[in-house]
């Protein structure tokens, strides 16, 4: 099938070595990073982690957002969805890749990556995160591929699959649990300790994945003879809906306790990223942004009027997608550093070689999540003559 | 997996710093000029089971106080004084009450404790959550004495334990750190960019018989020993004073206490 990946237009050729200049600009930079060290980045002693791991953080709730087309076809028997499923599964494909790249350019000594495997520690979240990661990328390759094969060949899946499509489910509410657990087993980090991150994790991912898979099918519709349905757009549209909404409440309870019971350590970072703190507050306007995102988003995807015009739609998607993305990916990390376990308030903001290395892995994700597409289309297209 | 690395160690005759695998010992000595540090338990080494500091806050009069340990540390543990602040490497440093015990913050401090500052380490945790999150097992409680110790060489730079951490003890070498050493002591190890250190409650000197040089240099400030031995230095002044450590609540049970 990879040949489907290889043959196609000038404009898809064009596309793609856009994206490929793209990655060989933040490969070059990363080149830098490598002799002079993650000093290039805007990381300190106090924020220790930055864009990377952010950015990392929200892919992996991309990934798992995927399921959200797997699970009604599989478990429901949602017929409709059967047309999109691997769409969800290459578009988890493309985030673990990035997730693996975004992880592998925050080591600061990645020659000794191995070490991980070399001495396995089971007391360490990130050992598993390992695990379920690289799991979940198997599993998805795996299943998505056995099942466009047989699609081709006008046949059903092997028998044997089953099982893998199965697991694939609980597997990826896993990777996005295990990713919040790295941060709400960490005394001292009020900020993260709360045993609702991984909840408020996974209704974030719920909503960004199911809205990005909005978008693409809008452009595949555009661009490709492919149709990936009214009907599953708009099933879709019901997920992002209610998975954004769950999203906002989660947050709310979180705002609640904090400053209903008033401890310092849980209340500091919350006044930090929305009203700032001794005068910090480089997030401030992000955050509120973010928020403002959002509840455009719940207006205009609960409202079965606005929900319903896809071009209204997609604007709602964009507005889901980003404002989880800066919630997640600005305000998440940074968040739980400032200020720090000794009450500094010592402000991150990721340099340009950072941004420009995460530009990169993007555009690595949206070439793997192109030639993904290609092919699964171009079967499609083959099967429908 | 422990006993056979810990059996590895004592058969390559170097412990302490637990420098891991001896073909990047090699290349660091090669690298460096520098002898494999030497750390077999000497003869005349310090024994405990469980190493612990008392800080003794009413010797310290201002600030200045603390400068002979911080600099005595500095000095024989190469630690660089780099440009900007965001990549500072701190192993002993002085921090203002308010934020060394910031869940004990009060509007109304005596006045001592509000004119001064106190020196913070490392605080060996009993319980070290850094230990728990590396991947690696590259940082590691020595279960002989207690001592939280860091492998630079099997160390992959994920920064787990810095955000482990409660009490902002680690730091992490953002850049080659080498060329930021004033002057380099030869008979302890450079790092090199991209891996955590912290305190390692100079576990080089205790196994040459020597107490930290912190200790030493602390004007009777610092005071170290056994906390598993009821007639130690340490536990004597714990029995005659009151004493503090910082964020207790979080069970992580640091070995550094304070008289305040
Ligand atoms: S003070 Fe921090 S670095 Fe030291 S043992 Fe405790 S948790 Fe680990
Ligand atoms: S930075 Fe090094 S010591 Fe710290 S958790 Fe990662 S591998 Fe372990
Ligand atoms: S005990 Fe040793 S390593 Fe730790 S602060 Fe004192 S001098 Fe530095």
């Amino acid at each position: 099938m990879l040949e489907l990946a290889i043959k196609g237009s000038k404009r898809y050729w064009g596309w793609m070595a856009l994206l490929a200049a793209v990655v060989g600009v933040g490969f070059l930079v990363y080149l830098q990073q490598l002799s002079f060290g993650l000093g290039i980045t805007g990381m300190s002693r106090d924020v220790s982690w930055g864009f990377y791991i952010a950015n990392f953080t929200y892919l992996v709730g991309v990934a798992a957002g995927g399921v959200m087309v797997v699970l009604p076809y599989y478990l429901h028997d949602y017929k409709a969805f059967g047309k999109i499923t691997i769409l969800g599964e290459f578009l988890a494909v493309a985030s673990l890749v990035m997730c693996l790249l975004l992880i592998l350019v925050d080591l600061g000594q990645p020659m000794r990556m191995l070490n991980v495997i070399f001495y396995p520690s089971p007391r360490s979240v990130l050992f598993w995160d390992m695990i379920v990661l690289n799991g979940y990328l198997f599993l998805n390759i795996v299943v998505g591929w056995n099942v466009l094969e047989a699609e081709r060949n006008g046949t059903s899946y092997p028998f044997w699959l089953k099982p893998f499509i199965l697991l694939s489910i609980p597997w990826a509410i896993s990777i996005h649990t295990v990713t919040a657990y790295l941060y709400s087993g960490l005394p001292g980090r009020g900020f993260w300790m709360t045993a609702i991150l991984a909840p408020r994790f996974l209704s974030s991912a719920f909503a960004a994945g199911p809205a990005l898979l909005i978008l693409l099918c809008l452009v595949v519709r555009k661009l490709t003879r492919f149709d990936p349905g009214r009907e599953q757009i708009q099933s879709l549209a019901k997920i992002v809906a209610y998975a954004i909404c769950i999203n906002v409440f989660f947050f709310l309870c979180e705002v609640f306790v904090a400053f209903y019971s008033n401890i310092p350590e849980h209340t500091a970072h919350i006044k930090y990223l929305f009203v700032g703190l001794e005068g910090k507050g480089a997030l401030v306007p992000w955050m509120w942004t973010s928020m403002g995102l959002m509840a455009v988003g719940i207006i205009l995807l609960v409202n079965p009027v606005t929900r319903r015009q896809e071009g209204v739609l997609a604007v709602a998607c964009v507005a889901v997608f980003v404002g989880t993305w800066i919630d997640k990916g600005l305000g998440m990390i940074s968040g739980g550093f400032v200020p720090s376990p000794l009450h500094h308030v010592n402000e991150y903001a990721p340099t340009i070689p950072e941004i420009l290395i995460t530009l990169g892995i993007y555009a690595m994700g949206a070439l793997v999540l192109t030639a993904l597409f290609k092919m699964a289309i171009s079967v499609k297209e083959e099967v429908a003559g | 997996m422990e006993d056979s690395r810990r059996n590895f160690l004592k058969i390559a005759g170097i412990s302490a710093l637990g420098l891991g695998a001896s073909p990047v010992l090699d290349a660091f000595s090669k690298e460096e000029g520098l002898q494999t540090p030497q750390m077999i338990q000497g003869e005349k080494a310090l024994k405990a089971t469980h190493w612990g500091m008392v800080i003794d806050t009413r010797k310290i009069h201002s600030s200045e106080d603390l400068n002979p340990m911080i600099a005595a540390c500095n000095k024989i543990h190469n630690i660089p004084k780099l440009e900007t602040e965001n990549h500072e490497i701190k192993w002993i440093w002085a921090e203002a009450y308010h934020n060394a015990f910031p869940e004990k913050e009060t509007n109304f401090l005596n006045e001592r404790l509000e004119h001064i500052a106190l020196p913070v380490l490392c605080n060996h945790c009993e319980d070290p959550p850094c230990c728990r999150a590396c991947p690696t097992q590259a940082t590691f409680k020595r279960e002989s004495d207690g001592v939280v110790m860091m492998d630079f060489h099997r160390c992959i730079g994920c920064r787990f334990c810095m955000a482990a951490c409660p009490y902002g003890a680690r730091s992490f070498n953002f850049r080659d750190p080498r060329p930021f050493i004033k002057e380099t002591n030869l008979e302890f190890p450079t790092r090199m960019k991209g891996v955590v250190e912290k305190c390692s409650f100079c576990a080089e000197r205790l196994a040459e018989g020597k107490l930290p040089a912190c200790v030493e240099a602390s004007n009777g400030i610092l005071i170290f020993g056994d906390l598993d031995d009821d007639k130690s230095e340490v536990r004597q002044a714990l029995r005659e004073n009151y004493t503090i450590r910082r964020k207790q609540n979080l069970g992580t049970g640091p070995s550094v206490y304070y008289i305040v």
